[in-house]
């Protein structure tokens, strides 16, 4: 119960954005035609590879003593970063097949 | 300065939103996609380049692992074969759930370090773990089934018993954590829980369910990234991870639809063993068709559809159903492809091959569409499709599959079927279509026989 108060008094604006962005998700994809599926699954797999964005935070924001941060933050730095440059080539490399007509 | 991050950080969420939406037409596709990548870069440069409350920056190692991981990214995307995609989509997505599991491990030592924090970034981040955790085992073993390392017949007993337990243990060791809040301890065990999790549910789906699980994988890693944005309080996190959640929510349900059935029952396994009730075809007798009258039949037709499935693929043939097809043409014999939601292994599999082959996307017909353009068919060619074109699941209430919607390919007036021999589908379902009076069977390994196909139409055409 405190938990739920706790996140409805300081944490509503990310709340409204949670809500606002399911929304706008929804509507957004199911305008995909299904010609497109392949593309628009990696395409947003390589969107979910943003998580390097925390992981290049955490490393900034860690001492350069802090071994185990920066251990566990430049591991997923290098593992988000294949995630997001090989997703968006291959999905570029898969649509640039489909603008050829 | 930081009404300057803000405005970047406005315009980088934007460019993910118009990406996504120019992803909707094949014309716009392709700068949708660099849209979304410029969007990408400007968030990690604002990640790099804002100024920081504490830290040391770091920035050789971060340097260091973006230049490794973007060069391996880029090496990895320019090899893979596109009928490895599949494979391909799932590693890369085990790769971003690893990569929010990290930095919620980190995070969470920080917050016991620094012994005081708050409930709810506590929370979301012990979430983050648990469904990052699950995303990065599940997509491995995906891959692993995929690409052929990992049998299909590997199967746990009571699978599904197993999962309700381990999943049970991992909501009550949650709250418990969350109760106590002391050690580190029980973290680690929510994470090898958690892991665990991710293999057991997704070693018991059925090869042709794959393009529901890979769905389910590409949501769950999308939820992960946007707990990480919560506890980074980072728009960029927040809004790219929930688009991605929502995509692959969206596919889940279209492919679920597209087989009749529920979430549940893709989950569990179903299919396969509970071929009973399928129609008894054991002594029936198949027609085979020779290469000539094959190739004169579609010589003389008017319309032929090319139903393609994952065969397809395995026998890499996409390049020859176009050269086929551009024969036909050139003698006025109108060619479309139908395929179905499910076809392959995973969503519009075979649209992205066919495009590979330079198959115009205006002939690639959708379920609805195709069932239409069937009525007018002469001849239709099934290459490596089973269960989508399985009449079982229109007439016989006892079949597995009934009730799943599929080509209607038999409403046509000719079905030839490539196949390698008598074996029955992958989800191990009898199908009655090789034995319809409608049907020729034109055994082989699909490339060969579609090329002899071609060969044959060379001296009549």
């Amino acid at each position: 119960m405190n938990l739920i108060i706790e996140i409805l008094t300081h944490h509503l604006t990310i709340l409204f954005a949670l809500i606002m962005a399911i929304f706008l998700g929804f509507e957004l994809i199911s305008k995909v035609p299904t010609v497109l599926h392949t593309p628009l699954m990696s395409g947003a797999n390589a969107i979910s590879g943003v998580v390097i964005i925390g992981a290049i935070i955490l490393v900034r924001s860690s001492g350069s003593e802090d071994y185990i941060s920066l251990g566990l933050g430049s591991l997923a730095i290098l593992l988000g970063t294949i995630n997001v440059v090989g997703g968006h080539a291959v999905t570029n490399r898969m649509l640039q097949m489909f603008r050829k007509k | 300065m930081t009404a300057l991050i803000n405005l970047v950080y406005l315009i980088s969420v934007s460019l993910f939103i118009v990406g996504l939406q120019r992803l909707s037409s094949p014309k716009t596709a392709s700068s949708g996609n660099l849209t979304a990548a410029l969007g990408m870069g400007l968030g990690v440069l604002i990640a790099l380049f804002a100024p920081m409350e504490s830290g040391d920056d770091n920035y050789l190692i971060i340097m260091g692992a973006l230049v490794l991981g973007g060069g391996i990214g880029l090496v990895v995307a320019g090899k893979v074969l596109m009928t490895k995609m599949p494979e391909m989509v799932s590693l890369f997505n085990g790769l971003g759930g690893a990569c929010a599991l990290l930095i919620s491990i980190a995070e969470l030592l920080n917050f016991h370090d620094s012994g005081t924090f708050e409930l709810a970034p506590y929370l979301t981040t012990l979430l983050a773990l648990l469904i990052g955790s699950i995303a990065f085992t599940g997509s491995l073993v995906a891959y692993g089934k995929l690409s052929g390392n990992i049998k299909d017949s590997w199967k746990l007993p009571r699978a599904n018993m197993i999962n309700m337990i381990l999943l049970l243990t991992l909501i009550a060791a949650s709250v418990y954590q969350l109760q106590v809040l002391d050690t580190m301890d029980l973290v680690y065990i929510i994470m090898i829980l958690s892991l665990i999790y991710g293999i057991t549910f997704v070693l018991n789906v059925g090869g042709a369910d794959m393009p529901v699980i890979i769905s389910i994988l590409n949501a769950l890693t999308g939820v992960s990234a946007a707990l990480a944005g919560i506890i980074y309080d980072n728009m960029i996190m927040l809004m790219g991870g929930i688009l991605v959640g929502s995509s692959g929510a969206i596919l889940t349900l279209l492919m679920c639809r597209a087989m009749n059935r529920s979430l549940f029952n893709v989950l569990a396994g179903g299919f396969g063993g509970t071929s009973s009730g399928a129609v008894q075809v054991g002594n029936q007798m198949v027609k085979e068709v020779n290469i000539m009258d094959a190739s004169i039949m579609l010589r003389y037709s008017t319309n032929v559809v090319i139903v393609p499935g994952y065969g397809m693929a395995v026998a890499q043939a996409q390049k020859i159903c176009k050269e086929l097809e551009d024969l036909l043409e050139e003698v006025e014999v109108n060619v479309r492809y139908a395929i179905h939601p499910v076809a392959g292994r995973m969503p519009g599999h075979m649209n992205v091959l066919l495009a590979e082959a330079d198959v115009d996307y205006s002939k690639l017909l959708d379920l609805e569409d195709a069932n239409k353009f069937l009525k007018d068919t002469d001849v239709t060619i099934v290459v490596g499709a089973n269960d989508v074109v399985n009449p079982s699941a229109l007439d016989d209430p006892g079949s597995p599959i009934y009730g799943m919607p599929i080509l209607e390919i038999l409403r046509g007036k000719h079905v030839i079927v490539l196949k390698r021999g008598m074996s029955s589908g992958y989800s191990g379902i009898e199908n009655p279509l090789f034995f319809h009076e409608k049907t020729s069977m034109l055994f082989g390994d699909a490339k060969k026989s579609l090329n002899s196909l071609l060969d044959e139409l060379k001296t009549i055409v």
